[in-house]
Parts: C-alpha cells; structure tokens; sequence
C-alpha cells in the first residue's frame, strides 16, 4: 500500500518537473527554429488585380496562389501584405494585412476626397504583396502587377433578380391601373377599420364635438403618410359635409404642408371653401415626446369625439391612445410600424393593421391608380404564395437550384 | 376669493417654496471644485428644475392642470427652436456652406470642402418649398414636394423590394425535417434547445405555416370565407401571438424608462439613493 503511495506521489509531481526538462531540451531547438526564421519564405506567385465589380468604385481586388512555405515547405510564413504605389519604382504602402492561408485581398478605399483613405478612380495602381515571416524584417516580395485602375459600374449584376421582380410588378401594376380607368370593377373586401370612420364622424357630429386626426411622425416621402392623406382628405370631405371641426396636429413641416392643401381640396369639393383655415392644420413641433405632450393637451381640452391615428408611430403610439381613452374618444388607427400595431390594437377601437392602411386609401379614394396598385400587390402576394410552396417543395426534395434565384448579391 | 382659487394659491406658493428650498439645498450640498461658486448655483437650479418639470409632467395621470401645460408648452417652444438650431447648424453650416463657399467657411469656422455647384440643388429646392408661405406663387412648393415624394418612393421601391420581398420570400424556403435520420434517432436525441432538431424543425414549420396564412389574412380581392377564410384565421392568429410577443418586450423597456427617470428623482434630486 505504501509503495503504491509512493508511484503516485511521484507520478503527481512528475509533471511540476517537466518545466525543468523542457527548459533544457531547447536548447539544440531554438537553435533549429532561428535557423529556419532566418531564411526568407518563397513569395506568393499569380499575383493579379482587377478592378472590383458591382461597386460605385474605388476598389481593386487582389488574388493570389500562397506561398508554397505556407502550411508547407519551411513553414515560416506568418501573414502577407499587401503594398501599393503609383509608380512601379514605389514608394509603395501599406494598404492591409492578411493572416496565412488567404489567397486574396479587395482594396477599398473612400469614395470622400476630403477622407484620409480616399482612392480616386481612373489612376494607375501597382500592387506588390509581401510575404512575412515572425521576424517581419525577413521577408520575400512578389512581382510588382499592375498598372490596374478603379471604377465603378453602371449595372449590379448581383441584383438582377431585383430587377426581375420590379419588372414584373410595374407590368402588374400598369395592368391593373389601365384595367381600373377602363371602367373594370375592383373588387376590394370590406375593412371594418374604414366602415368605422363614417360611423365616428357622425357620431362627432351629433356630439357637437370636433374629431382628431394625427398623421404620425413620419415625412411626406413615407409611405404610410402618403396613405394616411387619402384618408385625411376623404374625413375631411365628409366634415365639410357635416359642418363639424377637424384638428390635425402635424410633427413634420412638409406634411403640414400637403395635409394643408387636402384639407383644402376637400372643403373645395364638399362646396364649403369659406369653412376651410388654415389654423385646423398646424405644426406643433418635430421632437417627438413635446408633439405629444402638446397632442394629449389637445385630446384633454378640445375633448374630440373621436381620435384617427393613420401614419407612422413610435414609442409615443400608447401615449396618444391611452390618453385618447381617458378622453373617451372613439379611436381608429392604422400603421406599417409592427411594433407599435399591439399598442393599437389594446387600446383603441378599431386598427388597421400594416397592409390594411395602405388599402384603406385605396378603398376610400376609389381612385384608379389606387385600386390598380391595390390589385398589383394582391397578385404579386398570390405570386409569392406559389414561389413558397414550389421553394418548400423543392428545399424539401434537394432540388437546390430554385433558392439561387433569389439571391442577391450586394 | 373662491375656494378653488385659494386652494391652486396655495399649491402654487408650496410648489415655489418646495423649488427654493431644493435648490438651496443643492446649491450648498454641491461637492467638487465648483462648490460655492456660480457653478454650484447653476447645478442646483437645473436638478431642481429637471425634477419639477419631471413631476410636472408625472401630474398628467391624475388630470389636466397647470403645470402640466407649462410643461408642455415650455417642452413644445423650447424642442422647436432646438430643432431649427439643430437644423441650421448641422444642415445649413455643416453640409451646404463648406461645399459652396470659402468666405462664409472661414466664418463658421467650419472645413472647407471644395466647391460643388450640385449644392444648389437642394438650395433651390428648399426655396421652393418655403415658397408655400406665399398664397400667389405657393404651388411652385408641389413641384419640390414632388420631387422629394418621387425620389424617396423610388429608392425605396428597390430597397424594400430586396429586403422585405426577395430575402424573405428566399428565407420561407426551408426544410420540412432537419436532419432527418429516422424516428428512432429523432426520439432518441429528443432536445428542446434551440438548436436542438426538433426546435428547428418546429420553427421551420412555424415560419412556413405563418408567412403562408399571413399572406392570406392580407389578400385583399377575395372575401374571405370557406378555407380561405379559415387559412386567413390562422394568420391573424400568428399576427396577434406575434405582437402580444412584442408588446411584452416594448413594455418591458418602456418600464426601464420609467426606472431612469424613478432613479433621478430619488438618486439626484432627492439623494435617497446612493
């Protein structure tokens, strides 16, 4: 028993002794690997430079087979570098560093002229790339390429099925908008959103109270708030119509602007211009938690009968719909913004939810262009049911060519 | 003087002496090398009033008042001139007058980037836009608005129709089973992690099934009953477990919000918090 203590007692303190021996072995080793990093590795050889494709520009890639000291041979390489001039005579710098192994490079510069790493097209470059060892003053350059110049391209390659697609929808689309100003019914299914806008306009009317229509944060280039004007103009017809008051709070200028001049066309056609001011419309301010604080004020003091949230919301959407239920105002809303819909949703009576807002404009308008895009996009979500099914069948049959149609590049 | 005057009197003078007080407090408690200078002064202004208007704003929940629209107006003017400086300073000076002119460069004292005569472009436009002012040449302002609402929509055409069609009709394509290799070693391996084969094969079954009668519940030219509108059912099943997801998570950080401003109160102003 006590001998057995002992082997392994001695088998535990083996390896606190193994430093000892590993210090001496050394020496005859480090004698060897000075020797192989003294010696310069063989360079890297079909260097070649092109410039790089589907960009705007100011970038060159470099290719290369590694040195045959890479993983290899004396195995002494530790990274390469790549240089690069003006001149085949130099001065040559550095533009980057890759570890062993790669066999490539994309020089990209800044298309800024006023930025530090600016590379300006349609100038020669020469490339040279420099292959190191751990003792970087011990290194083998390859042959000088080029000259190779930058530019950029007209056309992505890379995103051509984009291409494809657009294509396809604006042939859609014009088929669609020619089929709907021929006279063509569009049939549109009902949204109960929509049918409760009539409904809370009345009910505002017979309260004598005015109604609220917020148009959102976003700007007159969003495509919410573009749907969120038709929708505007077609309450504000039918308030003219009814003699009751509107208030359009707006967070952006731009918007103010046209929202000014929908409101004004609706009066014009509902045959009441004198009713229109410009004081219904109004800017309040673009920072967003003040044009809220400023809108709740309005909801608690003007008391409207019924508040209309259509556009783009953030984070201040259960704000107005909140305070709009304290009010108690009858409420309707509708964005593209997923995560402000579940705010909408428990708070206010009625919500359109993303896509719905967009075809609620074309439901309201009626308008040839409208409904055509309306049906466009129908079929084009019909078009992308078909392409899921055949793209889970043929994933699911390793038909794996089908996926690569939709691959783009950037 | 009826008693609701009295009474908003009376709130009025204990809010002034609550605000004269911290501000003396903090004035005097102020440490670092600006103690019992302007500095301290200032500090103790600027807690004092960060905490009013914070309170100011708070009184909302219980109804509309004074304070709260003081709040609220002084919020609306002051984000309003904040903006326009903004605007000035970072549009105006910071983009358009170094690509445009030395002289007035030197003057902002902002890097002069070199004449661009493209500049002007979007200088012509914003005159056009403001032009909207004038009931004679207004409608020179829709041309502008035009030109804005057709480039965004352009560009935004192809950006949305790679990323939010082309990618995630690419990204439905998934397989049924992942990593079938019978039922016996699917049972036998059986792991509810993540990554584990039979929460990827759910998942793939989840993303599929739901982008499907997703699509459905928004096809607006049919109506929807029979299978379709059973289809069109399960989708706005998936949306409304989708957003009661997203407003758990929303709620959670707006609660952290709450948190901060709780914190100020009770750490700066207060210093019931270490």
């Amino acid at each position: 028993m006590k001998h057995k203590l002992l082997i392994g007692c001695c088998l535990l303190l083996l390896p606190l002794l193994a430093p000892a021996w590993a210090q001496e072995a050394p020496v005859a080793d480090t004698t060897t690997d000075s020797t192989a990093a003294m010696q310069a590795p063989a360079p890297v050889t079909d260097l070649t430079a092109r410039d790089k494709e589907n960009d705007h520009g100011h970038g060159i890639v470099l290719e290369w087979t590694p040195s045959v000291d890479d993983d290899g041979g004396l195995n002494n390489v530790f990274g390469y570098v790549i240089q690069r001039a003006e001149s085949p005579d130099g001065p040559f710098e550095e533009r980057g560093r890759v570890p062993i192994g790669a066999g490539g490079y994309d020089d990209i510069g800044s298309k800024e002229r006023e930025s530090d790493g600016f590379m300006p097209d349609y100038v020669d470059y020469y490339y040279l790339v420099r292959t190191l060892t751990v003792d970087e003053a011990v290194y083998t350059d390859s042959d000088i390429i080029g000259p190779v110049q930058s530019y950029g391209q007209w056309f992505n390659t890379g995103r051509i099925p984009v291409l494809f697609f657009v294509i396809g929808f604006m042939i859609l689309t014009m088929y669609f908008i020619t089929k709907a100003r021929g006279g063509a019914k569009l049939f549109v299914r009902r949204l109960a959103g929509i049918e409760a806008v009539d409904e809370a306009i009345g009910r505002a009317t017979e309260m004598g109270k005015p109604i609220l229509y917020v148009l959102g944060l976003g700007t007159a280039s969003d495509i919410a708030t573009i749907a969120s004007f038709t929708i505007l103009g077609r309450v504000a017809k039918k308030v003219a119509e009814y003699q009751t008051g509107l208030i359009v709070p707006c967070y952006d200028p731009i918007v103010m602007t046209v929202a000014q001049e929908t409101v004004r066309t609706s009066y014009m056609d509902a045959g009441r211009p004198d009713s229109y001011s410009d004081d219904m419309v109004y800017f309040v301010t673009q920072s967003q938690f003040a044009y809220v604080a400023a809108v709740n004020g309005t909801m608690l003091r003007e008391l409207p009968a019924t508040n209309i949230y259509m556009g783009k919301f953030f984070a201040e959407s259960l704000i107005l719909a909140e305070t709009g239920a304290l009010a108690g105002s009858i409420q309707i809303s509708g964005t593209d913004e997923i995560a402000q819909i579940p705010f909408f949703v428990v708070a206010c009576d009625y919500t359109l939810i993303g896509e719905e807002l967009y075809a609620a404009s074309a439901y309201l308008g009626r308008e040839p262009v409208l409904l055509g895009s309306l049906k466009a996009q129908d079929y084009a979500k019909a078009a992308v049911i078909i392409l899921a099914v055949i793209g889970f069948i043929t994933i699911n049959f390793d038909w794996g060519g089908f996926k690569q149609l939709f691959q783009v590049l950037d | 003087m009826n008693g609701s005057r009295r009474l908003s009197l009376i709130i009025l003078a204990a809010v002034l002496v609550v605000f004269v007080v911290s501000w003396i407090l903090h004035t005097t408690g102020f440490q670092g090398d600006g103690a019992g200078t302007w500095l301290s002064v200032r500090d103790g202004f600027l807690v004092t009033l960060a905490a009013f208007l914070t309170l100011a704003i708070f009184s909302f929940l219980y109804k509309d008042n004074p304070y709260y629209k003081f709040a609220e107006h002084l919020f609306v003017g002051v984000s309003a001139a904040y903006w326009m400086c903004v605007g000035f300073w970072s549009t105006f000076v910071g983009n358009f007058i170094p690509r445009v002119s030395h002289t007035l460069s030197d003057f902002f004292q902002v890097p002069y980037k070199g004449f661009n005569v493209f500049y002007f472009v979007p200088l012509i436009l914003g005159i056009m836009l403001l032009l909207r002012l004038s009931s004679k040449v207004g409608w020179i302002s829709r041309w502008a608005l035009a030109f804005i609402v057709g480039t965004t929509a352009g560009l935004n055409l192809i950006r949305y129709l790679r990323t939010d069609f082309i990618t995630q009709v690419s990204n439905t394509f998934v397989p049924l089973l992942v990593d079938w290799k019978g039922i016996g070693p699917f049972f036998s391996d059986l792991s509810l992690s993540a990554s584990g084969q039979f929460m990827l094969t759910l998942s793939n079954w989840v993303i599929f099934i739901g982008v499907f009668s997703g699509l459905i519940y928004f096809f607006f030219s049919k109506e929807h009953k029979g299978l379709f509108g059973t289809a069109s059912r399960v989708g706005i099943w998936v949306l409304m477990i989708t957003f009661g997801a997203s407003f758990g998570y929303t709620v959670m950080g707006r609660v952290s919000l709450l948190v901060g401003r709780l914190t100020f109160l009770f750490q700066d102003w207060l210093g019931l918090i270490n």
